[in-house]
Formats: C-alpha cells, structure tokens, sequence
C-alpha cells in the first residue's frame, strides 16, 4: 500500500490545472443555477395561471338568492285540487314569484318597470319553487319561503364585477324639496362637495383622454391624403367640439354638472328612498326618485348616504333603477349567497346562472369508460404480445416503430379518422361518448402499449426464470408472475393515458361532441359533451358569467388530473420494488 | 483447508461406486448464440444421486452447458443448440419431449435467490399447484412442510410461512428456492453459482443442503469456488474456453489432475 499523499502529484498551486479545476467549479454553479432558474420560472408560470383561473373561477361555485315569502296558491297550481304531480309541476310558479317580489316596490306599477324588475329573477328562477311543491303537494296553499334564484346580470352585480361601489355617510342634515317630480336635496355639511369633487375628477380625466387621442390622430393625419384623411378629420373635429364642452362643464368649480348615462351614478339613499341625481352642484343635488322615500322630514346625519357606482350606467349591464332594487333588497336581508350546487346538478343552459358541468361530466365518465374498457385489454394484451411471444423480426420491428410513430399522431388526425370511419362508414351515433371512447381509444392505445411494454421489461427475468425452472409454461410464467409485477407500472401508465384522454379536445370536435347538449347524457350511445368541449363551448360565449363558469369548469378538470396523476404517483409509490 | 480435508476424510469412508449409473448424457453438444459459438461438442455424463460439479474460468460455457440441461436455453431466441443430450436414454432436444414437463424432472436453482414476491408458502405451494400435484389443501400443506423441511428451512420459517419470501435473508432465499425446486419432485436439480451471492455461514449452510440432497437427487452445480466444488462434488468437469478439458472424480481432479490447464486453475494460477 502506497502513501496516499505521494499518489497525490496535483500541486495544490496556482498553477493553469487549479485554473482548470475553477473552471470545473464555475461550469457545474452555472449549470446549477440554469436548473434552478428554469424550474422557478416554470413555477412562475404555472402558478400565475393557476391563481389566474383560481381568482375567476371561485365566483361561480357561489350564487346569489332571493328569499322569498310567497303563498302557494291553489288556483294558480292546481285549481282542480288533482294533487297530483304532473299537474303540480305544470303550474305557474313564475307569476307567484313574479307578484310576490312586485309586492316589495310599491313603486313598480308600469309594465316597462315591472319587466325590468322581472329582469333581476332567473328564467329558472321559480325551478326550486317547482321542484318543492311538486314533491310535497301538501305545500299548496301555504305560505312558504323560497329560494330564487337571481339573473346572471344581478348576481354579476352582487358579486361586485358590474362596478365599483363607493358609500360616503351624510355628515350633515339632508332637506328634500319637490318639486314636480324633480326632487332637490341640500345638506347641511360638505356632503355633496366631495361627490362634485369626484365627478369634477373624472370629467377631468376623460378630457385628458380625449386630448391624448386628438394628439394622436392629428400626428396620424399628418402627410395623409384623399378620403380617409377627410373621415379621420372629421373624427378629430368631433373629438374636438366634445372637449370644447367638456371643458365648459367644468370651467367653473361651483357650476352645476349634468350627470349622464357616461358619468358615474350618484344614488342618494334617504328615508328608506332613493334619489338619482341628475344634475350635482357642491351645494347639493337635484334628481328623480328611484324609490320613492318614505317621509320627506330632514334626514340627520347619518342616516343618509350617497352611493356612487364608479361605472358609467352605459357601461352597466345593471341599469341604476335594477341596482337600487338590488341594493335594497340586500339591505332587507333578503339576499343570500350560497354554494350553487346547481353548477355539479345540472346540464348546459344559455343562460349562465342555471349553466352546469354535469352533462359533461357524466358524458365524460362515459367516454373514458368506453375508452378504458376498450384500451386496457387490448393495450396490455398486445404489449404482452410483442414482449414476450412475438418473434424479433422485421415486421415486429416495424409495428414497433409505428406503435411508436402512433403516439406522436396529432390529435386531431384520430378525429378525422373516427369521422370518417366510426360516422360515416359505420354509421355510429353522432356527438356519442361511445364514439368519443373509439376515438380517444385509439390516442391512447400506443401510450398504454408502450408504458406497459416497459413495465413488463423492468421486471427482473430471474422471475420469469424461476418460475419456468419449476415447470411453469411461459404463458404461466407470464400470466402469474410478470404480468402481477408489471401491473403497478401498467396502471401508471394508463392513468396517464387516461388523463391525456380527459384534455384531449380536437379529435372530438371532429365526431361532433361540441354540439349544445342540455341533457344529461344517460348511456353511450346518447348525445352529450364533454368537460375541455364544455369548457371550450362556455369560453366563446358572450355573457360575462360564462367567464368564471370556464373558469371553474376548468378548476373542475384540473382536480380530476390531478387526482388522477395521484392516483398513478400512489400507485408507483405503493407497489415499487417489491423484489 | 480444513473443510476439504474433512470431505476427503468422508468420502473415504463412503466411496463413490466406480461404474455410476449415469442419470444424464450429454453427447457432442455445441451451443450458438446467434454467430457465436460458446460450447464446442461437449460430452460429459451426470451420474446418478451424485453431486456433479462443473467449474472454470468466467465465460468458458460451464453456465451454458447447464442452462442445456433443462433447456432453459429456449427462452433465449437467438440462442441454438446442438448435440445430444438424454435424461434416462430419452433425448430431451425431442420435439415430442414436452419442455414443461421436462422442467418438472429437472429443477434449477439460480445464481441470485430469486423467490416470487409472494409468501413463503406460495413460493412453494406455486410448482405443486401448477402441475396438479395436489389433492387437496390438507396434502398441499404436508408438501410445503415436507420441501422445507428437506431444505432445512421450516423450522426457521414455520411461524411466518404466510409473509413474504423476499422478506427473508439471502441465505434463506436460496434455501427457500431450493424448497421451491423440489416441492415439484424432480429427478435432477441444476444449481448454477447458488451460493455466489450468499455470505460464508448462508453458504456452509446450503453446501451443508446439497450433500444431504444428493441421497434423494441427482445434482449438477456450477461454481467458481474450487473449495466448494471439492467439499460438495463427487464428480467435477472442468470447463475451458467452451471445451471439457477433464473429467474425473473429484478426489483424483483436485489431488492429481492430468491436465496442466486443470493443474494451474485448481491452484489459482489463473481464472
């Protein structure tokens, strides 16, 4: 044994070979840090669409109702006194809800008004009314509390996405004069000097808009010629003329400003009324009633309030008159947020808040069952196949290698094919999970044959060995030893099969799953869509509601990956290495 | 040192007879993996209810001639053999020879312990099963009790017959898959390299094993450790470059070789 030290001939010196070894250092700290920035970069991403979807998809687990006291009358549900079912349910529970909620507004009396209080009810609105008194007939009759359900522009409203809303306390005493219809209030304090201010502020900011975009065009317009430097200078002398007036309005600090439908909406709230202002001056306001207030005493401080919603009326789905009825319905207490359980009950609608994931949920459950029970076998037993009994020639090796190609095929490629082949020539049933299942049978086959080709390969052949040294056949070799072994890694890879399955879009639109399906699908060969179609059908629609539903929808998909890919992790934890 | 004086001291006072009947033939045996020829006309006789051993450097077929005997060279599809080989005057390389039931006849017992990721009772209950041995639950217990037993392994493993065999220590594993060998009965039992992975005591313990087997069984083993073919062996091949240099009994092989190869391999001059 030599010493270790004189086997040792590198001179601990700085010589160019400790250059080297800095050098060596340097490249692997460089590498070190390349990972680590790629992975938080990642993170970064998948984190900032994670929380993305989060943040809007959460709304739409919740919806607003309505509780409301209603009579179950007989003559309006079953004037005959049948009691029977079929007759309940064809009631005409809409025109109770209907009544019962006018009777809250006294005011409401013209048709326009009534129509758009109706507007804040959902077309389903009298669904859960329905459904109680058609199971329990002896609710006719009766005064009952029920919920209704709100409009997605009301409950989008409630929810605080229609606009912002800023609630400033009356410091002073309010006095009200009317005079006509026109109501004219005064406050003892500076209640109403802020609000100017405020109006006073956006006027100012619009008017800075306007200016940047007249500068804008006028640098475009610059060297331009013909017809379309003509429309353009139009434009900018409209531009022109409304900052002429803009600036009119707020020349003078104590000027009254007129409040249109593209300025801020300032509701007064006093003696259980509303008041619009028209029309708002530091002194204080003149404008119509929205409710009318209960007494026309003085109001003292405190008591009263000033509501603005920050988002011009003409950019509301909510018009100020909707918005007062809601606010005050919620001041009564009468509105309740709960979990909309509706969202996991129920099949697509078009209207957002009775929109639910579960047509395509079950539609899915059907296409990965037809898919699974399709794949699965035939995956594993041509695995096994070409593992284990396939001769190693030329045409194993080809199908090997297009086993392979297979798994890289676009998606939609497998759609065409299931088009062409499963609806056109064998006539299959169109928008069919059962049809979803053959398609996305073949996506995920190669993925399954090859994972399960793998697994069969890493179990150990002193196994297999073993168990042919005690006489088994190869078949039992295989059957009883391999294939249980191999099994944890076959299901992994499934799994993630699987899973690929239940994103997988494209090749569906193909076989015409996207259709606008209501239903809840109730076998395989009926008409139904499925959760990344659903979520691709709701994210084109117009309604902003539709958004968070996406949203949420796609939060559903996600949690059933994720447990799936659990599913697989648990299952390779579980069972690894257990020779 | 002192264990192989022990068997010379043994086998003095049980000599083997001198014309054994032999169990297994083998005849002009070639073996060819693909283009590579790795046996080269073998001829070599196993006797009966003795131990055969086959030893010689890594690489020189004395694994492969063994893996012929019970054609688990089969498995390997690039792999062909040559030759005669017979098990009782029955050419084994017979298409009419079933190759399973054959495997029954012939046991093997692996380089590595390889027991089944299943129960010890499982792991012996498996050939019996297979081969509808087996009358009923009552008589598969007595076989499983009786294989281990004869692999001097119940009374170790009597009261966790029904955890798993890969929860055991090498030394028990490799009993075990010797348990697993003759649950089945078989005539010959091939052993190649069986104590290579095992630590001294597992492997005195099994060495111990075989010596008791041969009574019932006719043993091949192969092994790179020229004291355990002397302690085990009655009879010894010596294999090299895929040709028997010498055959003998294994007192004579390992006293007075005829051959110089056989001479400078017993006393580690190479291999």
């Amino acid at each position: 044994m030599t010493d270790i030290a004189s086997t040792n001939d590198i001179p601990v010196t700085d010589t160019p070979r400790d250059a080297l070894v800095k050098k060596r250092y340097r490249a692997e700290r460089r590498f070190k840090f390349y990972g680590i920035a790629a992975i938080v970069l990642t993170a970064l991403f998948l984190s900032v669409v994670l929380l993305d979807v989060l943040f809007k998809g959460i709304p739409a687990f919740s919806e607003y109702r309505l509780d409301l006291k209603v009579v179950a009358d007989q003559a309006l549900l079953d004037p005959q006194k049948t009691g029977d079912r079929t007759t309940l349910l064809a009631g005409n529970y809409d025109k109770i809800i209907r009544d019962a909620l006018a009777a809250q507004f006294p005011d409401v009396t013209t048709r326009a008004d009534r129509r758009a209080l109706n507007g804040l009810l959902s077309s389903g609105a009298a669904d859960d009314f329905r459904r109680m008194v058609s199971n329990n007939p002896s609710l006719v009759g009766q005064e009952l509390t029920v919920p209704v359900l709100l409009s997605d522009d009301a409950d989008q409203f409630l929810k605080g996405y229609q606009t912002n809303e800023i609630v400033l306390k009356g410091t002073g005493t309010l006095t009200q004069t009317l005079n006509g219809d026109a109501y004219a209030l005064r406050s003892s304090g500076d209640d109403f000097g802020k609000a100017f201010q405020e109006i006073q502020a956006f006027l100012f900011q619009r008017l800075d808009r306007l200016h940047t975009e007249i500068a804008r065009l006028e640098k475009t317009l610059q060297g331009m010629e013909g017809d379309a430097a003509e429309s353009l200078r139009g434009q900018v002398d409209t531009y022109k003329a409304e900052a002429e007036t803009l600036n009119a309005r707020i020349s003078d600090a104590n000027t009254a400003i007129e409040l249109d439908d593209k300025l801020p909406s300032l509701l007064v709230n006093v003696n259980g009324g509303t008041i619009k202002a028209t029309q708002i001056s530091p002194a204080g306001v003149d404008g119509t009633k929205l409710i009318t207030p209960k007494s026309a005493e003085p109001a003292s401080p405190g008591s009263w309030s000033i509501l603005t919603l920050v988002t011009p009326e003409s950019n509301r789905r909510v018009q100020d008159q909707a918005a007062t009825w809601l606010e005050q319905l919620k001041a009564s207490g009468t509105i309740e947020r709960g979990f909309a359980t509706r969202f996991f009950t129920s099949g697509d609608s078009r209207e957002p808040e009775l929109a639910g994931i579960r047509g395509a949920l079950i539609g899915t459950l059907w296409t990965l069952a037809v898919t699974l029970i399709l794949c699965l076998p035939l995956g594993v037993g041509a695995a096994i196949y070409l593992e284990e009994f396939a001769p190693k020639n030329r045409l194993t090796e080809v199908i090997e290698i297009n086993i392979n190609n297979l798994a890289a095929v676009p998606s939609i490629v497998f759609g065409l094919l299931g088009l062409a082949m499963f609806l056109n020539f064998f006539d299959l049933p169109r928008s069919a999970p059962l049809v979803g299942g053959l398609v996305l049978a073949l996506l995920v086959m190669p993925t399954i044959i090859i994972a399960s080709r793998a697994a069969l390969r890493s179990v150990p052949p002193s196994i297999k060995e073993a168990a042919l040294g005690v006489g088994a056949s190869h078949q039992q070799a295989i059957f009883h030893h391999v294939l249980p072994l191999a099994m944890p890694g076959i299901m992994t890879g499934t799994i993630i099969g699987m899973a690929h399955a239940l994103g997988e879009t494209a090749p569906l639109l193909m076989i015409g799953m996207v259709a606008f399906i209501v239903d809840i699908p109730g076998g395989i060969t009926d008409a139904s869509t499925v959760l990344p179609v659903q979520i691709y059908l709701w994210s084109d629609l117009p309604e902003v509601a539709f958004q968070a539903k996406t949203a949420a929808a796609i939060l559903v998909l996600l949690v059933f990956l994720f447990v799936m890919n659990a599913a697989a992790i648990m299952l390779r934890r579980r069972f690894e290495r257990r020779w | 040192m002192n264990m192989l004086s022990e068997v010379d001291v043994e086998k003095k006072l049980y000599p083997a007879p001198d014309q054994p009947k032999a169990k297994m033939k083998g005849d002009n045996v070639s073996v060819f993996y693909g283009a590579k020829q790795a046996l080269f006309g073998v001829s070599l006789d196993v006797p009966e209810k003795m131990v055969t051993a086959l030893i010689g450097p890594s690489g020189c077929g004395k694994s492969t001639f063994l893996r012929c005997l019970n054609r688990m060279n089969d498995t390997i599809s690039i792999c062909r053999v040559t030759g005669n080989i017979t098990l009782d005057n029955r050419d084994i390389y017979d298409p009419k020879i079933d190759v399973v039931q054959l495997r029954a006849r012939i046991g093997m017992v692996f380089q590595k312990p390889n027991p089944f990721p299943k129960s010890i009772f499982e792991n012996v209950a498996y050939g019996p099963r297979i081969h509808g041995l087996v009358k009923d639950k009552h008589h598969l217990d007595e076989i499983v009790e009786k294989s281990l037993q004869r692999a001097g392994l119940f009374t170790e493993v009597k009261d966790r017959l029904h955890e798993s065999g890969t929860g055991l220590s090498g030394g028990q594993q490799q009993r075990l898959c010797i348990a697993r060998a003759i649950a089945v009965s078989p005539e010959v039992i091939l052993m190649d390299e069986p104590c290579s992975a095992l630590d001294p005591i597992a492997t005195a313990k099994v060495e111990e094993l075989i010596d008791e087997l041969r009574e019932n069984y006719t043993i091949v083993i192969v092994t790179h450790s020229m004291q355990q073919a002397a302690r085990v062996s009655q009879r010894t091949a010596m294999f090299h470059l895929g040709n028997i240099v010498e055959v003998g009994d294994t007192e004579m092989m390992f006293t007075s070789p005829t051959e110089k190869r056989t001479q400078d391999y017993i006393t580690g001059r190479f291999g």
